[in-house]
């Protein structure tokens, strides 16, 4: 096999990966087997930003979301013990239909734009866009808003401590 | 097959899935964990739409790129907000089915 098929190949698995989390994500019952579908799906979608060129951010999504957020979903699932989940369903049979065709309707009309618009390329690219260009820019042109970042990172923080522990407070007084 | 990761038309294509994946997971679920999680899919198909576009369109590759970056810090600071929410509401009402928390206070 050629290493142009084997390219292909990989990137036909990404492709299922990130399908079949998606799926399992929104399909399966229990929560923790939802979760894992999410980082079955990030992982995918991590290996697609691999081929769109750019590996830094395919490491970042492996970071932050499969190692950060689908942690911190599954104690909260933990903590919180869904059993509702479990019981028979009080969604009536036309609910789940309405919605299956609400999201093919949203697919169709996304994927329709994309398919018959035709895209410009730019003429010239300005940089090859590598992680020494992306630390460039980071610092330069768009400064104000990592810093801005890092303030709403901490506001949320302090926000998600302070939420948990009034909860708390409140239960136990 | 070698073209099929040299199209832009096949990551639009799949960050339309993720959307309406995360789309139906939001009507269907009933959960507020579920939606949480259907959303993470919404915000994860609009950052592949970005980053495809800023790799086969952009005159600046790098603009897609973080942006998605600010997706991704945003994305985890809606999770742990909502978790905690989540929580405190599991405290309070002992479920976190969407369709038991109907008591306002105030």
């Amino acid at each position: 096999m050629t290493a142009e098929g084997l390219t292909g190949l990989v990137f036909l698995v990404m492709i299922a990966i990130t399908v079949i989390g998606a799926l399992v994500a929104t399909n399966s019952v229990r929560l923790v087997r939802s979760v894992a579908g999410l980082a079955l799906c990030f992982i995918g979608v991590a290996g697609l930003f691999y081929f769109l060129n750019s590996p830094f951010i395919a490491m970042m999504e492996m970071l932050i979301y499969v190692g950060a957020v689908c942690v911190a979903i599954t104690f909260a699932i933990m903590l919180a013990e869904p059993r509702s989940e479990d019981k028979p369903g009080k969604q009536s049979g036309i609910g789940a239909l309405f919605g299956f065709f609400a999201a093919g309707l949203v697919y169709w009309g996304i994927a329709s734009i994309g398919n018959n618009t035709t895209w410009v390329s730019a003429q010239s690219r300005v940089n090859n866009g590598s992680i020494t260009e992306i630390g460039k820019a980071l610092l330069t042109s768009y400064s104000l808003v990592f810093e801005l970042i890092s303030v709403v990172l901490l506001v949320a923080i302090i926000g998600a401590l302070v939420l948990a522990r009034t909860g708390r407070s409140k239960n136990n007084a | 097959m070698l073209d099929l990761s040299n199209d832009l038309h096949t990551y639009l294509l799949i960050g339309a899935f993720l959307f309406a994946a995360g789309f139906y997971g939001i009507l269907q679920r009933r959960s507020l964990i579920g939606m949480l999680i259907s959303s993470e899919l919404i915000l994860s198909g609009a950052s592949l739409n970005f980053m495809a576009f800023s790799r086969f369109l952009a005159p600046d590759p790098t603009v897609g790129q973080i942006f998605t970056l600010f997706i991704m810090g945003i994305a985890a600071a809606e999770a742990a907000i909502a978790l905690s929410i989540v929580i405190a509401v599991y405290r309070n009402y002992k479920s976190i089915d969407s369709e038991d928390l109907t008591d306002l206070e105030g």
